[in-house]
């Protein structure tokens, strides 16, 4: 186990090797001028040469992706064209801020899409059945836009119980802060809610018919035990596919949510600086992303082991036995 | 208080579905003594698993349902009793092992967790005392190494030592009952032999009962008292082993008998069967449900239905010409196809 960890983490190289790569080649190809987008409308074509010149812009490709590399084996991600900052201090200032909405987004869903798919598959075919498959294909169906807006019109601006926009700071007390969070953390929270019921749903209803279930119950199990644990455990592994993907893609940055509750996190952070063609932002938080990717995605592959003992490492190959 | 450990009483098991609603047994009747084993026989789709589920209330609901008997486990009305009372009788006092034991172990728990859990389900014990008696219990069943193992998964056991396991959980809290649906089906010949070995074995140690769920008469022959043999949810004949297989009375048991391989069974000889297949339990039978495939069905036999009559001591069947009065004379080959 501990030497598959240490492999999957050498195999992480290439992986970011690729993706920087990638980027720097995307990033490059968007049209614009990233000078010119500094300095605005009324700047001079000798001002703007002038910038390009001094931000290395004019070097040819080869070269800048020299340097972009030299940078990065030095754990430099470079310095943003707009911000005049490090782009590591941006990510630590913004990340943080996405870890906390995604957590408590990642909580919401968990707690509440796993119990009604588990609930659903063990009433299969009751009223309460159908009502959280109409509720959660409803929820996978809705554009989150157009639900934090909804959410915004109804809870802020009619009821006024939770501010629209923005991010509360703990100076305010706990309470003004966590207000803060209710509105983007169901926004976000939607989409990965309904697809836990679903998947939890269809996964239970295949292990709920297994013989080992009879096993339980004829054992004198109750049937809370039989289906939380002897089901439940069994039913976890496609689970944890959709979580680990759900995951990355919050922490990756919850671009739409993030832009409509004006979040300050990471996807604000690379919306903001694909506007302003601030490719050294883009590089940097893509590839930022791209690690968190493989490290939830390695994460994930060890709980496999962890839930389900045929899960075989030992093999070069890995894979089930 | 009766002596028996067991009476069931025209037990009745109905499947539901949209439109109709499938009579999987139909009054079904037998009693079992403590220390007896019990053999219940048919092919696939007699009602004879359908009649072990319901013994432990474990027949899925919906679509399944108890439609009507009684369940008389020492006195007791199992089907009276109340959810709870129910779960303290399971894998207590009544236990089962199934089918396929590949796939009866949860894959994900070790084995000593499985049988652990057993224990600690119907006896107060610490979970030390309950480690040191699930060792115990490997070790009865005959698996080497008990207290190695007792950390691996079932995916590391093979089939036979997995079955030796389920008896281990079945066993655990030394049943009154055991109820074996089909242990050694889907188990090799020499494994079967094994398995067989260590229940009749187990039996004396814990002084249980069995009823042995079967369609293999070779293991009726070697295992049990008494026998009955299921058709179509109806019980078609029983009695004791030693009645049943050297004076069968019902066509199903003849074509059973005829179907199995013997010893002087030659080389070149067709094995029998029984042509046809069981009919649909969904569609109202008026006459007996074997008529169709019976090679001595008369006009009465789709007509009426044969009730099951005791024509000697302690042996019953079910059909309109062996009666105390009147016998059928069986042909020979009646059933070659």
């Amino acid at each position: 186990m501990g030497k598959y960890i240490v492999r999957r983490l050498f195999d992480l190289l290439p992986t970011v090797v690729v993706v920087a790569i990638i980027v720097f080649i995307i990033t490059r190809l968007i049209p614009g001028d990233p000078a010119a987008v500094m300095l605005g409308p009324q700047a001079s074509v000798e001002d703007i040469e002038a910038l390009r010149k001094s931000l290395g812009l004019n070097d040819p490709l080869y070269l800048q992706f020299f340097h972009y590399v030299i940078d990065l084996l030095q754990g430099n991600l470079g310095v943003s064209l707009t911000y005049n900052e490090p782009i590591s201090h941006l990510i630590m200032e913004r990340f943080p801020n996405t870890l906390i909405l995604a957590a408590s987004a990642l909580v919401i869903a968990i707690f509440i899409g796993i119990p009604a798919g588990i609930i659903s598959a063990s009433k299969q075919n009751s009223l309460m059945d159908y009502a959280v498959m109409l509720v959660s294909l409803i929820g996978v169906s809705m554009p989150i836009f157009w639900l934090g807006v909804m959410l915004v019109l109804y809870f802020s601006v009619n009821l006024g119980w939770f501010p629209a926009t923005g991010m509360g700071s703990m100076e305010e007390g706990l309470i003004p802060y966590l207000k803060h969070l209710v509105l983007p953390s169901i926004t976000l929270a939607t989409i990965p809610m309904a697809t836990f019921a679903r998947i939890t749903r269809s996964s239970m209803l295949e292990v709920i018919s297994q013989d080992y279930i009879k096993t339980a119950r004829s054992k004198g199990l109750g049937e809370f035990w039989v289906v939380c644990k002897h089901a439940f455990k069994n039913a976890l592994t496609p689970l944890l596919t959709v979580l680990g993907m759900q995951i990355s893609m919050m922490l990756g940055g919850a671009v739409l949510t993030e832009t409509i509750f004006s979040w300050p996190g990471m996807g604000r952070l690379i919306v903001d600086a694909i506007d302003k063609r601030d490719f050294v932002v883009v590089q940097g938080t893509v590839l930022f992303i791209a690690v968190i990717f493989v490290l939830v995605n390695l994460f994930v592959d060890v709980m496999y082991k962890v839930v389900n003992p045929r899960v075989n490492y030992s093999s070069s190959k890995g894979g089930t036995k | 208080m009766s002596d028996f450990l067991l009476e069931v009483e025209d037990l009745e098991v109905h499947f539901r579905s949209s439109s109709s609603v499938a009579k999987a047994v139909n009054g079904v009747s037998f009693t079992l003594n403590k220390k007896e084993t019990l053999g219940i026989v048919g092919e696939s789709g007699s009602g004879k698993s359908v009649t072990a589920t319901a013994l432990l209330r474990l027949i899925p609901n919906p679509p399944g349902k108890i439609a009507g008997g009684r369940i008389l486990f020492e006195g007791k009305d199992i089907l009276a009793l109340s959810e709870k009372e129910m779960r303290s009788i399971r894998g207590n006092e009544i236990s089962m092992i199934f089918q396929d034991p590949m796939t009866s172990l949860n894959p994900v728990f070790t084995v000593g967790n499985q049988i652990i859990e057993s224990i600690r389900t119907h006896r107060k014990v610490s979970k030390k005392e309950a480690k040191k008696a699930a060792i115990e219990m490997l070790q009865l069943v005959g698996i080497p190494e008990a207290e190695k193992r007792m950390d691996m998964y079932p995916h590391e056991f093979s089939g036979g030592m997995r079955q030796r396991v389920m008896i281990a959980i079945a066993l655990a809290c030394n049943p009154k009952l055991l109820i074996a649906d089909e242990p050694t089906t889907a188990l090799d010949v020499t494994v079967q032999a094994q398995i067989l070995d260590l229940m009749r074995h187990l039996q004396d140690t814990i002084d249980t009962s069995i009823i042995m769920i079967t369609h293999d008469l070779g293991v009726v022959w070697e295992m049990c008292d008494q026998v009955i043999v299921m058709y179509a949810g109806n019980t078609v004949e029983s009695g004791d082993v030693k009645t049943i297989f050297d004076r069968p009375l019902h066509p199903y048991t003849w074509g059973l008998l005829d179907s199995q391989i013997t010893s002087d069974s030659e080389n070149e000889e067709k094995l029998s069967t029984i042509p046809g297949t069981p009919p649909d339990l969904r569609e109202p039978i008026p006459g007996c449900h074997f008529a169709d495939r019976c090679p001595y069905a008369q006009e009465v036999c789709f007509s009426k239905k044969p009730e099951l009559i005791e024509v000697e001591e302690g042996h019953t069947v079910s059909c309109h010409f062996q009666t105390k009065e009147k016998r059928l004379k069986r042909k020979e080959k009646a059933y070659h196809g």
